[in-house]
């Protein structure tokens, strides 16, 4: 019965994926397109001995997903656009503190209020930079209800083994999808969990990191071991602390725990690119309609392949530079104005063109519009 | 060369048209071929544009939205006006008998009575969904009969069953 074929939503596949990896609190302000998520974590996370909480604000959900973390529980908040926003403050406060928890944005028009029922991938920016000050990102976006599942996951395992705030970043379309999926087997998710102190705890430093560790050991409130927590920069004891060898040692250490590790957390799929005399660079939904343009395009003899990031932070600098030696014309297809095209166009082989499709009129890209664009601008085989 | 079939139903939102696509893509599924479900909508709960998108493929879909639209369901004479040139060549139409018959004559068009069926012989204009999904699957033939049946009855309320079968049944005798 476990792998029996099912229509599945992308947001009910997200609520799956983190049942599969251990969440137990979900908090959040319901906001279009993500609303099924917390509908659905409202009605199973009960069943389980979790708990879920509507909040009366998203900052407010932000705060309760860190407070159930440090108390021990995986946690997750699902929003969009406008409630993303209305997070980062505790987003920042999440990555200073080390608190794991999964932040999921299902994207929408913007900005502001936007278009709340019509996609858009505008906020690829703003999950790298929308918290200020330096800090690391984990940001992955899927193109399918089946990575949904996958993904989200991954990212409370990414969460749990760096102790950071990991975002989802879907698009409506993707979070309003509803295809065939295998139902996927519970136990058969590789699942990570937080590493605890085992020393005593008058001997705890909760922000000391152990020899052959990645990040501090974390206790839960209520083991018994009494730790402070706070947004300022702070000592390995956690207590605040104006020292400017500390400051830079301490956030060098928040940025470099997740760039050491760039390779396990580098996610993508490369798709007919050996032979590609022109790359499509396209995640989430974008990414379908690149591959219906690519099978349009070869049936014409031009040779298009597709690189597809499925980690958006951090970003893909190795095999962006890889992609960009090897191919001579790229072309970044996204859902905004040019925002993940501008870190393309920052690693890329400065011999290689990089031109750019991206619309905000709350529409899918079709891939007859990716490939007038191949034809048209990149190939120049009309007017230009 | 085309394995698929791409299906958009449309109408005005609150008349079911996104349950209708959510069932007709597991009759696919259940018939034992990849189906993909899709949707638009305005941000008003009822009125408003709306409409579901259904892909049935035996192979793997990339593209999720209809692009060459072989079969167009319209229950409302605004989504009719919208969506018709989107319809192909040959493509099947099917129209509520409140919609004025459009001029095409490269199309199949059925122009029967979806709304009328559910509001006066049902008694309740809700099921006018399931009474275009029997339509659907008479004319169309793209899902069996009996794994529809099944996909409706999974779907619907508790409680509902029968009078959603009556509408599936009323809707595969609209010819």
């Amino acid at each position: 019965m476990n792998n029996k074929a099912k229509l599945m939503q992308g947001n009910e596949a997200c609520v799956e994926g983190a049942l599969a990896a251990g969440m137990q609190f979900y908090a959040g302000y319901p906001i279009t397109p993500s609303t099924e998520i917390a509908e659905i974590s409202a009605l199973k996370l009960p069943k389980i001995g979790g708990k879920f909480i509507q909040m009366e604000d998203e900052i407010s959900s932000m705060a309760a997903i860190i407070g159930a973390s440090l108390a021990g529980k995986k946690s997750m908040t699902a929003t969009s656009g406008p409630g993303f926003s209305l997070k980062q403050e505790n987003i920042g406060y999440a990555a200073i503190t080390e608190v794991p928890c999964v932040i999921v944005n299902v994207q929408r028009g913007g900005p502001s209020t936007g278009l709340p029922t019509s996609p858009s991938q505008g906020d690829v920016m703003q999950a790298r930079w929308g918290t200020h000050g330096d800090h690391p990102v984990i940001a992955l976006t899927p193109a399918s209800v089946k990575e949904t599942f996958d993904l989200t996951v991954k990212a409370f395992n990414y969460a749990e083994k760096y102790r950071t705030p990991v975002m989802l970043i879907l698009d409506e379309v993707i979070g309003h999808l509803r295809e065939k999926v295998e139902t996927p087997n519970k136990d058969e998710a590789e699942i990570i969990d937080r590493v605890k102190p085992t020393c005593d705890p008058k001997d705890y430093n909760p922000y000391e990191v152990e020899d052959g560790d990645i990040v501090p050991r974390m206790a839960s409130f209520g083991d018994g071991y009494r730790y402070h927590v706070t947004g300022l920069v702070h000592d390995k004891t956690g207590f605040p602390s104006n020292d400017s060898t500390i400051a830079e040692n301490l956030v060098n250490r928040l940025m470099n725990k997740i760039g050491d590790n760039i390779d396990d957390i580098s996610n993508f799929e490369e798709y007919v690119l050996d032979d590609a005399d022109i790359a499509i660079i396209a995640y989430g939904s974008t990414a379908r309609s690149a591959k219906s343009a690519i099978q349009s395009a070869r049936e014409q003899g031009i040779k298009v392949g597709l690189f597809r990031p499925v980690t958006i932070w951090p970003f893909l600098d190795k095999q962006i530079r890889h992609l960009t030696n090897k191919i001579k014309k790229v072309i970044v297809v996204e859902m905004n104005l040019g925002q993940y095209v501008l870190e393309v166009e920052r690693v890329a082989n400065k011999d290689c063109e990089v031109f750019r499709y991206g619309r905000v009129n709350g529409r899918l890209i079709t891939p007859d519009e990716i490939l007038e664009k191949i034809k048209g601008d990149v190939l120049c085989l009309a007017n230009c | 060369m085309k394995s698929q079939t791409e299906l958009r139903l449309s109408g005005s939102g609150g008349q079911g048209l996104i349950l209708a696509g959510i069932i007709l893509a597991e009759a696919a599924i259940l018939d034992g071929k990849n189906s993909i479900q899709t949707q638009s909508y305005g941000p008003e709960a009822r009125g408003g544009a709306s409409k579901a998108e259904v892909i049935i493929s035996d192979s793997e879909i990339n593209y999720p939205k209809v692009k060459d639209c072989d079969v167009l369901l319209c229950l409302t004479q605004k989504s009719c006006d919208e969506y018709l040139d989107s319809l192909k060549k040959d493509g099947i139409l099917i129209i509520d008998k409140n919609i004025n018959k459009p001029n095409r004559d490269d199309i199949n068009i059925y122009h029967v009575p979806i709304v009328e069926r559910a509001k006066n012989d049902i008694g309740i204009s809700m099921v006018a969904n399931i009474v275009a999904l029997g339509a659907i699957s008479k004319i169309t033939k793209i899902v069996s009969e009996d794994m529809l049946k099944e996909a409706i009855l999974k779907r619907v309320p508790p409680g509902t069953e029968e009078i959603n079968e009556k509408a599936y049944n009323y809707g595969l005798n609209i010819l």
